[in-house]
């Protein structure tokens, strides 16, 4: 009868849980552009775009800073603060690394007569990667926060909350990145 | 090793209490930028309030305009000057702007900031016995960007060229070109703006809200002890979290078409004789994007009030609600389906027939979750002991509404039928009935249930019952004839129905101005509301503990909660919200925090698994 009355309830670190949901929420927005560029890309009188070299690079890019980024996970769950802030470092120079290389896959695409302003089948491009770069910027920060903690040893295997969370950020936005690089690739062929 | 801790765990729960006992507050981090739900609560409770006052003095001045064409508007001039025309008339121009507004004000600002950011935030942590908010801090943001969005919303109404006028639902390419009206200039950029600002309060509330109702329940708060309020707040949150980034989407591309020359919803368009460069763009794009969250967001308007009155009506009929699980399933059900069913705002938009029929018959099934609500309510009052409070009076009222306008729905679900009605007058009854009214009549019954649990006094009940029957009452007599309208085939946001001279049409002007009549006086006696909620906040009487004598854990705080809600413990919840009337029992209501234990000459079987 105990057991029925005061059943514990389920509980998770509710600012991870929101991290989730924020995560979810962001999701809803390249939803919904994707589906609209698939719809557009369906539609006559539209043409295909050359990818930029660019893009590969990015995609080994924000690869390889999600790796780093992991390392800077596992360094923390050990102590081992020497490694934790240079894998924080190096995910942070890959994550801007990966930035520059959009920047230079946008000057691409403007010299093969893809702008911005003009048909929407380009249009998009630029949207989507424009508005991921927009989040990434954010996740570079939240790295920097980490850094600037893990400085003051405030990160920690007793304190995995904030490196946690700025993982989790961390692959998700790799993980968009090469699902909207798949997506566009395999539109535009 | 184990006996240090359990010590440290328990002197770290005595800081906590401590800390929430003790908490000393400035004017302004009480008052302003406050991270106490309650005060949050308020905060948007007052700014809804506010801009329910404007929408609604926005509608009765176009209500003129389709009541009186001929009505000179001189003396008004000095409030609304500019907006007249030099024979006294409101300007064509000014019209629609005015009916844009008034539906962004009151399906965005009042309906959801002013109905959910209320409720959810004033009585989620209440009703399911938390300390407060997964993060005040992220409340008093979600608080501080509706306001920014409001102050925003606000100065575009006096800005140059007048506010954004393409309809609440901007459109493009009306909105997305400058040249094409005045009030797509300054005035839709600010929409654009304040409206992005907005997104970013509704998904900072709903972060919160979903995490809270998820994480911070009290022990022995199982999902299904939870009132059906923080049911619906909870999927009400769910579908903002969902459907906002949407808009936000649809508003991102638009603002590029708008400022920065790209054309996603812009193709082959000739304006003043001039062909514009845009090519390969589609209106249609934005439709959808708009609708899948503008479908959506009207169950957000809804979903709360009907959680709320699904906790009065149970309460003062002194019964428990009929057929809990299937409200929370139904609740479920309308919330899953709203995201299927987007397409039936724009059955005329050329879309594929077949297409159109499958979303007809998504858009029918929404009506089995919604039927099996209404029969709830009804079922629930069904020999009750009904005390009519004024809340239980706006609950009926609520359920009125409900069944009247959602039968409408029905017609204009039909793809077949919604031909011939879209668009028209017939249109704007059903949703101002379905949606406006009951969503409402929701706000106000919460209003008037939790006010004591609010200021600390009751409202005057004598007015709220005036209250009620001239809203009551006037509501109906302003949208009914609505449908008369649209039927006949007056087509909406139009500015004038005299220049077709047809015969027709004339003949409805006198319908046209009964009903701008009614809404007058409907607006009008909202200000014995007003009055009351503001007199009663200083002079009302003082509110006993548990004045409706309801089982919800809310009543078991202190008459005015500090923050931190409960002075000690949190109290351990062991059975459902609606054992009122129970058999055996000495009182008609045992509270949800009294242990089985303790009454065992009313308990049942199914008590232990509940």
């Amino acid at each position: 009868m105990s057991t029925t009355q005061t059943s514990k309830i389920l509980r998770m670190n509710p600012r991870i849980f929101m991290v989730w949901i924020f995560m979810i929420s962001i999701s809803m927005i390249f939803v919904s552009l994707i589906s609209a560029y698939i719809v557009k890309k369906g539609e006559p009188g539209g043409f295909n775009v050359d990818l930029p070299s660019m893009f590969y690079y990015s995609t080994a890019l924000v690869l390889l800073s999600s790796i780093f980024k992991q390392l800077s996970y596992f360094a923390s769950k050990k102590d081992n603060f020497k490694s934790l802030k240079l894998y924080l470092l190096l995910s942070l120079v890959t994550g801007i690394l990966f930035l520059v290389t959009q920047y230079l896959g946008w000057v691409q695409l403007v010299g093969g007569g893809v702008y911005f302003v003009g048909h929407p089948d380009g249009s998009f491009i630029y949207i989507l990667s424009g508005v991921h770069a927009f989040h990434l910027i954010s996740g570079l920060f939240f790295i920097l926060y980490v850094y600037s903690k893990s400085v003051k040893l405030d990160v920690h295997s007793k304190n995995m909350f904030f490196v946690e969370m700025s993982t989790t950020y961390w692959h998700f936005l790799a993980g968009l990145w090469v699902y909207l690089f798949i997506t566009l690739y395999f539109y535009n062929i | 090793m184990g006996v240090t801790k359990t010590i440290t765990s328990k002197s770290k729960t005595k800081v906590e209490e401590h800390h929430h006992e003790h908490h000393e507050e400035s004017f302004i981090t009480k008052y302003i930028f406050s991270e106490d739900h309650k005060m949050i609560a308020k905060q948007f409770l007052i700014t809804g309030i506010f801009w329910a006052i404007v929408g609604g003095a926005l509608s009765s001045l176009f209500r003129i305009q389709l009541g009186f064409p001929d009505m000179d508007l001189t003396a008004l001039s000095p409030i609304i000057g500019n907006w007249l025309t030099p024979q006294g008339k409101i300007d064509p121009e000014v019209y629609l702007a005015l009916i844009t507004m008034h539906g962004t004000i009151m399906v965005f600002f009042v309906l959801t900031a002013g109905l959910s950011g209320t409720f959810s935030n004033f009585l989620i942590p209440l009703q399911i016995g938390a300390r407060d908010m997964a993060s005040g801090f992220l409340n008093m943001l979600s608080y501080w960007f509706f306001f920014l969005s409001s102050i925003v919303m606000f100065i575009s109404i006096f800005v140059e060229g007048g506010p954004a006028s393409g309809g609440w639902t901007i459109y493009p390419p009306l909105s997305a070109l400058p040249q094409a009206v005045s009030g797509s200039g300054m005035g839709m950029t600010l929409w654009l703006f304040s409206m992005s600002l907005f997104i970013v309060s509704a998904l900072l509330g709903a972060l919160n809200y979903i995490t809270t109702v998820i994480n911070l329940r009290t022990e022995g708060m199982t999902f299904f002890r939870m009132p059906l309020t923080i049911w619906a707040f909870f999927v009400t949150a769910i579908l903002g979290v969902l459907s906002f980034p949407v808009l936000l989407s649809a508003a991102l591309l638009l603002i590029m078409d708008r400022s920065f020359g790209t054309s996603f919803y812009l193709s082959d368009i000739y304006i003043a004789g001039e062909a514009l460069s845009n090519q390969g763009g589609s209106a249609i794009l934005f439709q959808h994007l708009f609708w899948f969250l503008g479908h959506p967001e009207v169950y957000i308007v809804i979903l709360p009030s009907l959680g709320i009155t699904s906790e009065i009506i149970a309460t003062c009929s002194r019964k428990p609600i009929f057929g809990y699980r299937a409200m929370v399933y139904s609740i479920f059900g309308i919330g899953a389906l709203s995201f299927v069913v987007w397409a039936h705002h724009m059955f005329i938009s050329g879309m594929n027939p077949f297409l159109g029929s499958v979303f007809t018959i998504l858009t029918l099934i929404i009506a089995v979750p919604s039927a099996i609500k209404a029969f709830n309510y009804i079922a629930t009052l069904w020999r009750g002991n009904i005390i009519f409070t004024p809340a239980m009076l706006f609950s009926i009222g609520l359920v009125s509404f409900f069944i009247s306008g959602g039968l409408t729905g029905l017609f204009l679900g039909n793809s077949v039928v919604d031909i011939n009605l879209h668009d028209t007058y017939f249109v704007v009854a059903h949703f101002h009935i379905v949606m406006g009214s009951a969503s409402f009549f929701g706000l106000f019954a919460g209003v008037y249930h939790w006010f004591p649990k609010m200021f600390g006094r009751m409202m005057n009940s004598t007015l709220g019952y005036v209250h009620f029957w001239v809203t009551f009452i006037g509501a109906y007599l302003v949208f009914f004839p609505l449908h008369y309208i649209g039927i006949a085939g007056f087509p909406r946001r139009y500015y004038s129905f005299t220049n077709f001279e047809t015969g027709r049409i004339e003949s409805f002007i006198d319908l046209n101005t009964f009903v701008s009549f009614a809404a007058i006086l409907t607006f009008i006696a909202q200000f014995i509301f007003l009055f009351n909620f503001f007199y009663s906040m200083y002079r009302g009487r003082k509110a006993s503990a548990n004045p409706w004598k309801s089982n919800t854990i809310e009543w078991t705080t202190p008459v005015e909660p500090g923050h931190g809600n409960w002075p000690g413990k949190i109290p351990t919840v062991t059975r459902w919200p609606y054992d009122y009337s129970k058999p055996g029992a000495k009182d008609d209501f045992i509270p949800q925090h009294i242990p089985l234990s303790s009454t065992k000459e009313s308990n049942m079987p199914e008590d232990e698994h509940r």
